[in-house]
């Protein structure tokens, strides 16, 4: 089995969301492997993007969301008094659906996390940062004459690495991804799901995700999410080829959702 | 069935379309009359009648010793050797009711333009130049053609002796028309000829200062606080109501309150434009904040999410994000805003900037008038010569407005979404 290799980093039990009334996530339990891709799938309106916002705590923006069970990464229970917020998401980077780079240059879009975190201490020490981030995310080669263009005048492609880049300048442990590519065309898909599955050699990434083949091919573990509840959880070709659930086997095979 | 109907419907639409271009056609014909008789009695109030006269700096007349100082020009009798100048161009006249009809024929505030001409150049004592002096007001307006020389003499403001002294001196070529500079660098005065718009506009200018100054900071904190920190609840709801309402009231009141509490409860000196600043600063506030609030809602809520999902905290949000991207809008709703403060009046009279300023002011702190009301108060007058420098002050406000409805736009178009 792949899981038992890797380092658990992320501990989720008995979380539950609920906005206002509605409980939008029930009782889910579920660890996450460091150094590997993770995919959330399940139908439209199931909770996939709720849970992944419980990791870095995105869903505090939403004044009547409420989140109750335990979070810990790396051991830290990260909805305690104690935790820093800020700290945290310095840690959980996250990626959007919609590339949304700010209207900035490109380098200063990059710079922006080392920046407020302060990272670094001169300079030269900043543009090394910037410059290795979009290495890391393949799009320095594009953008390198043009770092004090505007990001938003990059195509949609570049900009979501740019996003990407964003995210990695201030080295977190989690990256969390909702639905990365579903405002991209297949080339820049292929580029950024490439991307991704270099960068989980270094990083924990969870990918929500409504296409199955993007699962398939970038994830080494799939969990599927039904109205608010985790149904099943396992290496993601195994749940692809012999999923053990009967909600799974047809969620996949197209049968519903 | 079915084409009747739309027949109908394309006939209906025919004539609301045609509605509407009139209705903007009258509003043009409005504005274009409107504008056309402010600039055909206004245009002539930036000018200037001169007589051009032999002036005689007469040490003995004047009674100024070899090394005057300052203090002796002010009792010298200046007007005096303007009169003689002009007498001197009419030998024959020698009655002395004649000679002061002659005289009046010039500004009786000559005597400024010779002292300064004097202290400008102190050799000129005890010699003979040739200076441009200012006519009066009435002989201003028959220069330009705007007084009815036909009229029987009881219904005008001029003698027929006066009339043939001037066409005299009209055809000797010495009296001569120039844009008035002055207009904008004096203040008011009695007399029409040397009435000028300075120190209205300095009143203008100060007030707008001071009114950006309070309004400015305090609507666009006022802003980011209700927009991304107050929580939603009914107190909040109840502010936001009160805001929208301010923005409705009569801006007479706001000169109420000013008087009530800024002068009788806090004894800031009455009429300054420091206090009119203040009242104003009150009316824009409103303004400020509906259009910040406007700019805040309208920054995209990725971007915030984009931020804060790198770990900024809300204000670092606010300030690196938000309000970059919301400034432009919020500065076109404060210049719109001052726009409308600079057109105000009511509420300057209450506050007592409404008083007769020779002077200009020199500090916030001073007495003083603002443009529409220095407007109101040429308005007021009943001599013929403030026709025309009312229509040249309402000029100015005009391009003064203009330019700033202008650059508002100018901003927006710049600005405007650029994300
Ligand atoms: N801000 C919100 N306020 C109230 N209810 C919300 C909010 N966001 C999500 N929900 C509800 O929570 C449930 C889960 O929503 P969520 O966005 O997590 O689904 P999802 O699985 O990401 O769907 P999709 O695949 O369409 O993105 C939905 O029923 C939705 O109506
Ligand atoms: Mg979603």
């Amino acid at each position: 089995m792949v899981e038992t290799k890797k380092e658990i980093i992320i501990e989720c039990k008995n979380l539950d969301v609920y906005y206002g009334n509605k409980q939008a996530i029930k009782n889910v339990s579920l660890n996450v492997y460091d150094n590997q891709v993770t995919a959330l799938i399940g139908a439209s309106g199931c909770g996939k993007s709720t849970f992944l916002r419980c990791f870095n705590r995105m869903n505090d923006v939403i004044d009547i969301c409420k989140v109750t069970g335990e979070i810990h990464i790396n051991g830290e229970d990260i909805y305690s008094k104690e935790q820093d917020v800020e700290k945290l998401r310095e840690k959980v980077g996250m990626v959007f659906q919609k590339p949304n780079p700010f209207p900035k240059s490109i380098y200063d879009n990059v710079a922006y996390g080392p920046r407020i975190h302060n990272l670094t201490n001169s300079k030269k020490e900043l543009d090394e940062l910037v410059e290795k981030s979009l290495i890391k995310a393949s799009l320095f080669d594009e953008v390198k004459d043009r770092l004090k263009e505007s990001g938003t005048a990059l195509s949609g492609g570049q900009q979501q690495r740019l996003c990407i880049a964003r995210a990695i300048a201030v080295d977190p442990k989690v990256i969390l991804m909702d639905e990365p590519c579903s405002a991209l065309d297949p080339i820049a898909t292929a580029k950024i799901e490439e991307l991704i599955i270099e960068l989980s050699n270094a990083y924990c990434i969870l990918v929500v995700t409504h296409s199955m083949q993007q699962a398939a091919r970038i994830s080494k573990r799939t969990a599927f999410f039904h109205l608010g509840e985790l149904i099943e959880v396992g290496n993601t070709e195994e749940l692809f080829q012999k999923p053990k659930n009967k909600m799974t086997h047809d969620y996949i095979t197209g049968r519903f959702g | 069935m079915n084409n009747k109907l739309n027949v109908k419907r394309k006939s209906a639409e025919k004539k609301f379309i045609l509605l509407g271009r009139v209705s903007i056609l009258l509003a043009f014909v409005f504005l274009a009359v409107f504008l056309f008789t402010i600039f055909k009695t206004g245009i002539s109030g930036f000018y200037k009648s001169y007589i051009k006269l032999n002036i005689f700096f007469d040490s003995e007349y004047l009674e100024l010793p070899k090394d005057y100082s300052d203090s002796n020009l002010r009792h010298a009798d200046f007007q005096g050797i303007a009169n003689k100048a002009i007498y001197k161009l009419f030998p024959n006249v020698k009655e002395s009711s004649d000679k002061k009809e002659l005289r009046k024929i010039i500004s009786s505030y000559s005597n400024l333009t010779i002292k300064n001409a004097l202290r400008n150049d102190k050799a000129l004592l005890n010699k003979e130049v040739s200076l441009e002096i200012p006519l009066n007001s009435v002989f201003n307006l028959l220069n330009k053609g705007l007084l009815d020389e036909n009229l029987p003499q009881e219904k005008r403001n001029f003698t027929d002796l006066q009339l043939s002294f001037f066409n005299q001196l009209k055809n000797k070529g010495l009296i001569s028309k120039k844009f008035n500079w002055d207009f904008f660098k004096t203040g008011d005065s009695r007399a029409p000829e040397k009435a000028g718009i300075g120190g209205a506009l300095l009143g203008s200018l100060f007030s707008m200062i001071i009114c950006f100054l309070f309004s400015f900071p305090i609507g666009v904190a006022t802003a980011i606080y209700l927009e991304e920190y107050a929580p939603k609840n009914l107190f909040t709801e109840f502010i936001e109501v009160n805001i929208n309402n301010l923005a409705a009231i009569p801006s007479i009141i706001f000169g109420i309150l000013g008087l009530s509490i800024l002068i009788d409860f806090f004894e800031l000196p009455r009429g300054t434009t420091l206090v009119g600043g203040l009242v104003l600063s009150l009316m824009t506030l409103p303004v400020i904040i509906v259009s910040c609030r406007a700019a805040i809602k309208a920054v995209p809520p990725s971007l915030k999410h984009a931020a804060l999902g790198l770990g900024a905290s809300k204000t670092q949000v606010v300030f690196h994000h938000v309000l970059p991207l919301a400034l432009p809008g919020t500065l076109t709703g404060t210049i719109i805003g001052l726009a409308r403060a600079v057109g105000e009046t009511a509420p300057l009279l209450m506050i007592g900037m409404v008083a007769f300023v020779v002077n200009l002011p020199k500090t916030p702190l001073e007495q003083s008038t603002s443009l529409p009301v220095q407007i109101y108060l040429w308005a007021e007058s009943a001599e013929q010569g403030f026709v025309e420098k009312t229509s040249a002050a309402i000029i100015v406000i005009l391009l003064f407005l203009f330019a700033m409805n202008f650059a508002a736009v100018l901003f927006r178009n710049k600005f405007e979404k650029r994300w």
